[in-house]
C-alpha cells in the first residue's frame, strides 16, 4: 500500500512520457532505413544506411551543423554577459524600477513568429527599417541585414528574446546574496571589479549553470525565426539542423533522410545536453 | 533588500537610474515600434523619415479580423494553451508529488530520463507525429495540439513541480500522516495550500510556451485549429508590404500574453528556474 500509491500517481506521466519519447524514437528509426519519398511511392523497400550518407553528404549538412553551434553559443554568451551585466545594474533600488523591470521583461513573451516579423520588417529592412534609418542618420550606408547577415540577424532576434529570461533568473538569485558579507567587503575597500570576481560571479554560478541547461533544450530547436525570415538562406547561410530536416522532410518529401537527420539531431543534442544535465542534475539533488 | 537611507541626490545613483532606463527602453523599443506602427496607415507605416507622430487609426484591427478570422485563431490559442496547461498539470502534479514526498531508488534516474526526452528535438519527432496525426485524423484539431503541447512541457512541469514540493518541509506532512489523514486528506490540507505557488508558476509558464509555441503549430494545423502563431507566419509570404495590418495582427496575438506575463512575472521568475536560485 505504501509503495503501490505513489507508482500509481507516477505512472501515467511516466507512461505517456514513454510513449511520447518511444513511439516517434522507433518509426523515425524504421523511416531511416527505408526508402520513403512522398513524391516517389513506388520506391519503396530497405534502404540500409542510403538515407543517413544523404543527409551527412548534403552540402547544406555542413552549414547546418556549424550554424547551429554558432547560434547557440553566440546566443548563450550574449544572453549571460548582458544578463549578468543588467541584473547587476538594476539589482539596487532606482526610481522606477518596476516599470524597468516589467519593460525588459517583455521580449521574452513575444511569440517568435511576431519576434522574427518584427525584426525582419520593422527593424532591419534596408529602406524603411528603423536600423537603416538610424544608419542614415549617422551618414553610413544602411545594411540589408538579412541578406548580407542571415545568421547574426538571427542570432539578433532569437538573443533578444532570451535576454529578459536569462536577467530575470540572476536577479532573482542576486536578491538572496548575502548582504553581510559585501557590507564586509565593501568596509575592507575592495573594488567593484573584485566583489564582482570573488561574491557575485560566484553566487552566481548555479543560476549560469540553470539559464545555459534551459536554453540549451529551446535553441536547439530554433525554427520559427528562421522559418518566417530567411527561410534558412540566402544559400544554407541561415540553415539550422532543424531547419534542414525540416526542408528536407516537407519541401523535399523525403520523409527517409529527413528521419535519418532527426536521428542525427537527437544524438547531437543528447551529446550537446549529456554534460550539463549532469552538471546541473547534480546541482538540483539537494 | 534592505532599505538604506539614501542621500537626497547620489551621482552613482543617478548614472545607474539612467543607465538602467536606458537599457530598458532600448529593449522594449522594438514593441514600443510595433505598437506604434499597428496604428499607423500602411503610408505611414513605410514613411521615411519614420513618423512619430501622426492620428492614429484602427483601420488596421478591422481588416485583420476581415481577412482572417482573427477571433478563430485567437480562440484556438486560448483553448488550446489552457487545456494543455490542465493536461501537463493533472500529470505533473501527482508525478511530482510521489517524487518528491515518496522518494524511491530510482527518482533521481526519473527526473534525468524525464529531462532527457525534452533533448529530442521536436524536428526529430515531426515526421512520426505528423504520419499518427494524419492516420487518425487528428491532423488539424485542437485536441492534436493540446496533446503534443502537453506532452513536450510535461518533463518541464514535473521538474518545477517536483524542486517545488521538495521545498515543503516533510515534517509537516509526517505530522499530518502520524495523525492518520488520509491520501485525499494530505493532499487537500497539505500540499495544496503550501503548494499553491509552485503549481501557479509552473502553469503559468506552460501557457506561456503553449501560446507562443510555432514548430507544432505551424507543421500541424492550418485553417480549422491554427493559433495566433500561424496567423502571424501567414503575413511571413512576401505578398507586399502590409507593415500595419501586420503590426496589428502582431499586436493582437501578443498583447493577451504579454499583458499577462507582466501581471504573473513575480510567479514566473520562481517557477523558471525549477526552484534551483533562490
Amino acid at each position: 500500500m505504501k509503495r503501490l500509491i505513489p507508482r500509481l500517481l507516477l505512472a501515467p506521466a511516466i507512461g505517456t512520457l514513454f510513449l511520447w519519447m518511444i513511439v516517434p524514437l522507433g518509426m523515425t528509426i524504421y523511416f531511416s532505413l527505408i526508402r520513403y519519398n512522398l513524391m516517389q511511392p513506388d520506391q519503396t523497400g530497405f534502404a540500409g544506411l542510403e538515407n543517413f550518407e544523404f543527409f551527412v553528404t548534403d552540402p547544406s549538412f555542413g552549414a547546418a551543423v556549424v550554424n547551429t553551434l554558432l547560434l547557440l553559443g553566440s546566443v548563450i554568451l550574449v544572453t549571460v554577459v548582458l544578463g549578468v551585466a543588467i541584473a547587476l545594474l538594476i539589482h539596487e533600488p532606482f526610481p522606477g524600477r518596476g516599470i524597468v523591470r516589467v519593460l525588459l521583461i517583455s521580449p521574452f513573451f513575444v511569440m517568435p513568429t511576431v519576434n522574427a516579423l518584427l525584426w525582419k520588417n520593422m527593424m532591419m529592412n534596408p529602406i524603411y527599417g528603423v536600423l537603416a534609418q538610424v544608419w542614415i542618420f549617422f551618414g553610413a550606408q544602411p545594411v540589408d541585414w538579412l541578406t548580407d547577415h542571415p545568421l547574426f540577424s538571427v542570432i539578433v532576434m532569437v538573443a533578444w528574446q532570451w535576454l529578459p529570461f536569462a536577467t530575470l533568473i540572476f536577479m532573482t538569485a542576486l536578491q538572496s546574496m548575502d548582504t553581510e558579507q559585501l557590507e564586509a567587503a565593501r568596509m575592507d575597500g575592495a573594488t567593484y571589479l573584485q566583489q564582482l570576481r570573488y561574491l557575485y560571479l560566484p553566487h552566481l554560478g548555479r543560476s549560469i549553470a540553470v539559464v545555459v541547461m534551459i536554453e540549451m533544450i529551446f535553441l536547439l530547436g530554433v525554427f520559427a525565426e528562421i522559418y518566417t525570415t530567411t527561410a534558412g538562406g540566402p544559400g544554407d547561410a541561415s540553415t539550422n539542423v532543424t531547419f534542414l530536416i525540416f526542408k528536407q522532410a516537407l519541401l523535399n518529401f523525403d520523409a527517409g533522410v529527413a528521419s535519418a537527420g532527426a536521428l542525427f539531431a537527437v544524438v547531437l543534442a543528447n551529446v550537446a545536453s549529456l554534460f550539463l544535465i549532469r552538471l546541473v542534475g547534480k546541482n538540483l539533488d539537494k | 533588500m534592505t532599505s538604506r537611507r539614501r542621500s537626497a541626490f547620489s551621482p552613482a545613483l543617478a548614472l545607474r537610474t539612467v543607465a538602467a532606463w536606458a537599457v530598458a527602453l532600448l529593449l522594449f523599443f522594438p514593441l514600443a515600434w510595433l505598437f506604434l506602427t499597428a496604428f499607423k496607415t500602411e503610408l505611414q507605416a513605410i514613411a521615411v523619415p519614420p513618423q512619430l507622430i501622426f492620428a492614429p487609426t484602427l483601420e488596421n484591427f478591422h481588416e485583420v479580423q476581415e481577412r482572417s478570422d482573427y477571433l478563430l485563431y485567437a480562440k484556438n490559442s486560448v483553448i488550446t494553451s489552457v487545456l494543455s496547461t490542465v493536461l501537463g498539470l493533472l500529470l505533473a502534479a501527482p508525478a511530482a508529488y510521489a517524487m518528491a514526498f515518496h522518494r524511491g531508488k530510482f527518482t533521481r534516474d526519473i527526473l534525468m530520463w524525464m529531462l532527457s526526452t525534452k533533448m529530442m528535438p521536436a524536428v526529430g519527432a515531426l515526421v512520426p507525429i505528423y504520419v499518427l496525426a494524419q492516420k487518425s485524423h487528428l491532423l488539424d484539431t485542437q485536441l492534436a495540439l493540446i496533446i503534443v503541447f502537453a506532452m513536450s512541457n510535461l518533463p518541464i512541469m514535473v521538474w518545477m513541480l517536483y524542486s517545488h514540493f521538495k521545498d515543503i518541509p516533510p515534517e509537516i506532512l509526517e505530522a499530518a500522516r502520524m495523525d492518520g489523514t488520509t491520501l485525499w486528506q494530505e493532499v487537500r490540507l497539505v500540499l495544496l495550500p503550501l503548494g499553491m505557488g509552485g503549481i501557479a508558476s509552473t502553469g503559468l509558464l506552460c501557457l506561456v510556451l503553449s501560446w507562443n509555441e510555432a514548430f507544432w503549430s505551424l507543421n500541424l494545423s492550418a485553417a480549422k485549429a491554427g493559433t495566433l502563431a500561424t496567423l502571424i507566419a501567414s503575413y511571413s509570404s512576401p505578398e507586399g508590404l502590409f507593415w500595419a495590418k501586420l503590426s496589428a495582427a502582431s499586436l493582437m496575438a501578443i498583447a493577451p500574453i504579454v499583458v499577462f506575463g507582466w501581471f504573473s512575472q513575480k510567479q514566473l521568475v520562481q517557477g523558471l528556474t525549477f526552484g534551483a536560485v533562490k
